[in-house]
């Protein structure tokens, strides 16, 4: 067996990572978005006896040290040496998808062209010569469809070809002109000269090249003074002749290059028409009718997510309360078991209470997979732009948060699309405040329990508002006070409008609900397993509990617990917030996790058995007012975000400093803010 | 002020002020490395054609280049210089 490595480069929108689908199947590691930038995304397949690893690079428009994208990609590139590159182009514009294979042909790696969007190529009236471009090219060239799953074997057999070749020297390199040959043939001189170990490594001339470019991460590697004073009298010169920096004259010899191997080889037989894509812009990013069309699609998205989600999240209770049972029947009766009462109460209610809610946020997932396949996000993120700007973000910041309405955890790993750094960490910021599924635990909860049928929808659109608006209000101070400065310029592409599969959005609908998933799996097991038990001991010595029911013994314990005493010891400070030691212990719990709100809740009311949340209701009608009610859920709205989302933002941008940040501020303007309404409630209702 | 004279004696203007279905050809980006080169990277080099999709005030600016549509923000529009497309 023969083993591999292949990397997939090539522009965002070029269907990169369907084509990724394609070659690998189900053998990924998922935990990433297409279109959406990561690390690593890879995969496995065999083909003839080969083993094949492929690794899906975020996408790029070039390789320069402009975006953390493209410094990730080149990294990988240069570091990792895969043996074979694939450059995934959009058949449908071929020039400015090559800008990215000339520079990958500068690297010399063993390369095969996937000119991908066959089908709507041909449909645009392109006609290719294919074997006169691979030679132009000097690599193989495949044409696939990856939606549709047309070329794989094609492209496999080109990829496992190319391989066995190995490295070969170019021909054809992209000629930058005269003038600019000769500093660079100056500067590969130096560098041959002066940094052996360096030109070794990455090769001369492409050294050379970046050195040219000014990229800043070549020219920090280079020490000899000697070398970066070539650099610098050559960019001068150049600077000189051609009244504009070399880097944007050798971006238009690329071009160049591109333009005359595509003047050769391709023949346009349509005349690009004003096609249906313009028309529907044209009343999409109206200026009048955009917001309004936008809202009304975010309002149909949610809309999809609550009411359809119903039936499957009431199917799913169902089903983790009857394994509670039966796990909980292995056990004779009222024996007091440490096992049984971890598994039971511990596991299956922690974890059981988060993937309750999976339909809905699959739902969600589903929705805003449409929207994306469909080309329309892209609009909305222009059309959402006006506003965005206004506080101080880009229009692209709406799409992770639009996730965080689902889970704030694949929301945060959303944000890489976002490419200046304080935008995308104002972003993650504020993400827990767009009140995710686990939330709606609560608030299913609670609305019931202190307000008339009427009065439950606005209550629930009233909690969702307010987090948005404190969104709103946090993104715009954080970005005129710690984050300040420009917002990247607007420069976005509008990939053309179409039909999405329904293999693909469910792909991608089911990368992001594994994220949540995965949480849960982990970072909420665990710690339903550490509240367990902190809930349960120290335990109260048995002559406590003679003559109690079951769920008064229960109360008892849980009063007796690590958990009980600490809620009773936080009870001073939150009283003024109208909460007492009960509803402290639960936001103890909530800390970890959202669900566990409402899990801890029901034990320490002792209402046996915790799916009987009616009962629940009652006891909380009975001992709070709405305003608590109303207090207690815009609390858990604000404050410190669960456990599992900490993680992520730690580990998106870059340190625990952020992440404490997070919970801390969070937390304190929860606190203030549920302070202000419960006192001025108080006196006014 | 050499920009100014520039302007005025050539057909040099900024692509922000060019209208809905023109055709321009790009002369210079007037911006900051790091835009400068981002445009590059996604087509926008010296003499490449320009068509103007949309430019109504107000609105987005959505122009194509290389085959690709793009959306442009104003500020972005404002840096882009052009001149127009010659005819042969």
């Amino acid at each position: 067996m023969e083993r591999i490595t292949v990397a997939l480069a090539g522009n965002p929108n070029s269907g990169k990572s369907s084509l990724f689908n394609l070659l690998t199947g189900a053998r990924q590691h998922v935990g990433n978005y297409p279109g959406v930038t990561v690390e690593k995304k890879e995969g496995y397949c065999t083909h003839e006896g080969w083993e094949i690893a492929i690794v899906d690079l975020p996408g790029i428009y070039s390789l320069t040290a402009y975006s953390t994208e493209e410094i990730v990609a080149r990294h990988f590139l240069l570091e990792d040496k895969p043996d074979v590159v694939v450059d995934v182009v959009d058949a449908s514009n071929i020039e400015r998808n090559l800008y990215l294979g000339t520079q990958l042909m500068e690297m010399s790696p063993p390369m095969v062209f996937a000119f991908n969007m066959a089908d709507l190529a041909k449909r645009r009236g392109l006609v290719f010569d294919l074997e006169q471009l691979s030679r132009l090219l000097e690599a193989r060239i495949v044409p696939t469809v990856g939606n549709k799953g047309e070329g794989r074997t094609q492209l496999l057999d080109a990829i496992v070809r190319t391989a066995r070749e190995g490295r070969k020297p170019r021909v054809h390199q992209v000629q930058y002109g005269d003038e600019i040959e000769e500093e660079l043939g100056r500067v590969e001189g130096a560098v041959s000269r002066w940094e052996g170990p360096l030109a070794g490594k990455y090769g001369s001339r492409w050294l050379a090249v970046k050195l040219l470019e000014q990229d800043e991460e070549i020219v920090a590697k280079v020490g000899h003074k000697e070398v970066l004073d070539a650099v610098d009298r050559s960019v001068r010169h150049l600077r000189g002749i051609f009244r504009d920096e070399p880097e944007i004259v050798m971006a238009d010899r690329r071009y160049g290059f591109i333009s005359g191997a595509c003047q050769e080889t391709i023949r346009n037989s349509v005349e690009r028409r004003h096609d249906a894509s313009d028309m529907i812009d044209a009343v999409v990013t109206n200026r009048i009718l955009g917001l309004p069309i936008f809202l009304l699609l975010m309002y149909a998205v949610f809309w999809l997510t609550f009411t359809l989600g119903k039936y499957p999240m009431a199917g799913l209770e169902w089903l983790v309360g009857s394994l509670g049972t039966s796990v909980s029947g292995l056990w004779p009766q009222a024996s007091d078991n440490w096992l049984r009462s971890l598994l039971v109460d511990g596991v299956i209610a922690g974890v059981g209470g988060v993937v309750v809610f999976l339909p809905n946020i699959l739902l969600l997932f589903l929705a805003i997979a449409l929207l994306e396949d469909t080309g329309y996000m892209a609009r909305a993120a222009f059309v959402m732009d006006r506003v965005m700007h206004k506080i101080g973000l880009h229009g692209k910041s709406f799409i992770p948060m639009l996730i965080g309405f689902g889970c704030s955890v694949p929301a945060i790993m959303a944000t890489r699309i976002l490419e200046n750094r304080r935008n995308r960490l104002t972003t993650i910021l504020v993400i827990p405040l767009m009140s995710c599924g686990a939330r709606l635990t609560i608030y299913s909860l609670m609305i019931p329990a202190f307000f008339a049928p009427h009065w439950r929808g606005p209550v629930m659109w009233l909690i969702y508002l307010v987090g948005i608006l404190l969104a709103v209000a946090c993104a715009r101070l954080l970005r005129l006070t710690i984050f300040r400065g420009e917002t990247t310029p607007f420069v976005m592409e509008l990939p053309p409008y179409r039909m999405p599969t329904l293999k693909s959005i469910l792909i991608h609908m089911w990368q992001r609900g594994w994220m949540f998933l995965k949480k849960a799996g982990t970072m909420i097991l665990s710690v339903s397993v550490v509240l367990w038990v902190l809930a349960s001991f120290p335990k109260p010595k048995a002559g406590e509990l003679a003559g109690l029911t079951e769920g008064q013994s229960r109360q008892v314990a849980l009063e007796h617990s690590v958990m009980g005493r600490v809620g009773r010891f936080i009870e001073p400070a939150i009283q003024p917030l109208g909460f007492d030691w009960k509803i402290g212990t639960a936001l103890i719990g909530a800390t970890a996790a959202k669900e566990v709100f409402v899990s801890q809740l029901s034990i320490v009311y002792a209402t046996g058995s915790e799916d009987d949340t009616e009962a629940l209701r009652e006891k909380l009608q009975a001992n709070y007012t709405p305003l608590v009610g109303f207090c207690i859920m815009l609390f858990c709205l604000i404050s410190a975000p669960c456990s599992a989302t900490l993680a992520m933002t730690r580990q998106e941008a870059g340190s625990w400093r952020w992440a404490a940040f997070q919970f801390i501020g969070l937390t304190t303007l929860a606190y203030g803010i549920t302070f202000i309404v419960f006192q001025l409630g108080r006196i006014w209702i | 002020m050499i920009e100014r004279a520039v302007m005025e004696h050539s057909q040099i203007r900024r692509l922000s002020a060019v209208e809905n279905g023109e055709k321009v050809r790009l002369v210079r980006v007037d911006a900051g490395r790091d835009l400068n080169r981002r445009l590059a990277s996604m087509g926008f080099v010296p003499n490449v054609q320009i068509t103007v999709v949309s430019n109504s005030h107000p609105g987005p600016f959505v122009i194509i280049v290389k085959e690709v549509k793009m959306v442009l923000g104003r500020g972005v529009a404002q840096k882009v210089l052009v001149e127009p497309e010659k005819s042969f």
